[in-house]
């Protein structure tokens, strides 16, 4: 099977773009996509995209162009680009494609998420008796987490800290602005252990990815970023989920343990050749608890990883180099592309501000991208130049 | 609501017992035998919810009191979320005793979980 790069991104700014729609973004990020890579949209041989709340991806033909090209819509919650971008992977490995688009967007309403019981097969007493939040279940498997591996609320302030910090330099970031960590640790309480700063919020945004086979690349000129690997896997028996009204007491293995296994032995490589990571940070704990659900580190070892800045822009394994989630909002549907994006941009050595050094100073030759969704499913994809 | 406990007093949660695998989950769900489980369990964790959650799906009381939540292990069953009640919220730990109860909520009842008894 050929391999398959990615030879162009594409961004709409994340945050609030009052006036655009989230499909307008989506196609203001698949244009830039195009240019990016120097193809035009008539080449595009397969297309896959989503979003959560935003519509239908396949509408954005009417504004590409009618080209008859096979546009796959893709709905698969926090995991929706991780979907597209693998099902583009597939497509072009298949030999149905050598020239394929992934994008992802999204636009949703000011405030908490708010789903409906009976689209997660829950009974409607469950979200009237005020227990169908997102935020409380990663403030409760944060809580446990904290009791037992001994993490502490400084720890979590200073994950916000950073992210903050590393946006500063990303000029598609929602919160560029630097804040302390008294101010983090201070503000106000969301649920409890997690104060305001420490959340991320439902944002808006586009993403979109030019990928090609290896032999396309080679024809168009262009050297581009390899895919080693996509994996996509929903939760095992005693996993901990959203929307949870009861969890076995024998506890299991999470999505994201099964989807980073299988990217590493797909790459062939283990998380110790990681040189830069964008793990889903939907809060500050979330963060914490994928650095070790991802295998980067062991369950307590997070403490002091953070405090002596192991995960910053020049520690030995920066992670969310362009502040992630946290100074990005959450478009649901661009999420997973955005830190896809992101590596691109720091295997190209193009993150100016936030570009990370790698190993050997020459920049990172290898990266790392993770999304974990409602109701239990995670997408790794790693990337290597 | 009363599908979710027993009519007996105190009140029990009917939870669903695999019938091949013995895995018992809360609420009993189509397929799986319904079990009372145990009254009394301990906080596996817990949170406080400070913000109003978006109405509907929310329908408790107006206007909004912040409430305690959180997840119960009842020993050698299952771990349930439920609300927390008649704990004050710089009690609650992890580890701590607590004791089934019922609460009245909108037009109804629900359950939730309060001091050991």
């Amino acid at each position: 099977m050929t391999d398959v790069c990615i030879i162009g991104i594409g961004i709409h700014r994340f945050g609030r773009t009052d006036g655009a729609s989230g499909l307008d973004q989506g196609v203001v990020a698949a244009r830039a996509a195009l240019a990016d890579a120097g193809v035009e949209w008539q080449q595009i041989e397969a297309a896959f995209g989503g979003s959560s709340a935003a519509g239908n991806a396949d509408i954005m033909v009417s504004r590409l162009g009618l080209t008859g090209v096979p546009f796959i819509n893709v709905a698969n919650g926090c995991a929706t680009g991780g979907s597209a971008m693998g099902s583009a992977v597939a497509a072009i490995k298949a030999g149905q494609a050598d020239l394929a688009l992934a994008v992802g967007f999204d636009k949703h309403p000011r405030g908490s998420f708010d789903p409906k019981p009976a689209e997660w097969g829950l009974p409607d007493w469950y979200g009237e008796t005020g227990l169908m939040l997102t935020t409380q279940f990663f403030a409760l498997k944060l809580r446990r987490y904290m009791e037992l591996h001994g993490i502490t609320p400084t720890t979590l302030g200073r994950v916000a800290e950073k992210a903050f910090s590393n946006a500063v330099h990303a000029p598609h970031a929602w919160r560029r602005e630097e804040v302390d960590l008294d101010t983090i640790l201070n503000s106000q309480m969301v649920n409890d252990p997690l104060t305001k700063f420490m959340f991320c919020a439902p944002a808006e945004g586009a993403v979109a990815l030019i990928l090609a086979s290896e032999k396309k690349a080679r024809e168009l000129g262009v050297k581009g970023v390899k895919v080693a690997s996509v994996a996509i896997r929903t939760r095992p028996p005693g996993s901990f989920e959203v929307f949870a009204p009861s969890i076995d007491i024998e506890r299991g293995l999470s999505a994201t343990n099964l989807a980073s296994r299988a990217a590493f032995e797909m790459a062939g490589i283990g998380p110790a050749d990681i040189e830069v990571a964008q793990l889903q940070d939907t809060e500050s704990g979330a963060e914490i608890m994928h650095m070790a659900e991802n295998g980067f580190c062991r369950d307590g070892e997070q403490e002091a990883w953070l405090a002596e800045g192991r995960t910053r822009l020049n520690g030995a394994l920066p992670v969310n180099t362009d502040g992630g989630c946290l100074a990005c909002g959450e478009p649901i549907g661009a999420s997973g592309l955005r830190q896809v994006y992101e590596n691109v941009v720091q295997l190209r050595g193009q993150g100016g501000g936030r570009q990370v050094a790698g190993r050997d100073g020459q920049g990172p030759k290898t990266a790392y991208s993770h999304v974990y969704g409602a109701p239990g499913l995670s997408a790794v994809a790693i990337l290597e130049r | 609501m009363s599908d979710l406990w027993s009519d007996e007093a105190p009140p029990r949660l009917i939870g669903g017992r695999d019938p091949e695998t013995g895995r018992i989950v809360f609420p009993c769900a189509a397929g799986f035998d319904p079990v009372p489980l145990k009254r009394d369990g301990t906080i596996w964790s817990w949170t406080v919810q400070r913000f109003p959650p978006k109405s509907p799906p929310y329908a408790g009381p107006a206007p909004f009191e912040p409430f305690a939540l959180g997840y119960v292990e009842l020993a050698d069953e299952v771990i349930v979320e439920a609300r927390f009640d008649g704990l004050a919220f710089d009690s609650l730990k992890v580890g701590l005793p607590v004791t089934l109860r019922l609460i009245p909520f909108g037009t109804g009842a629900t359950f939730a979980f309060g001091p050991a008894t």
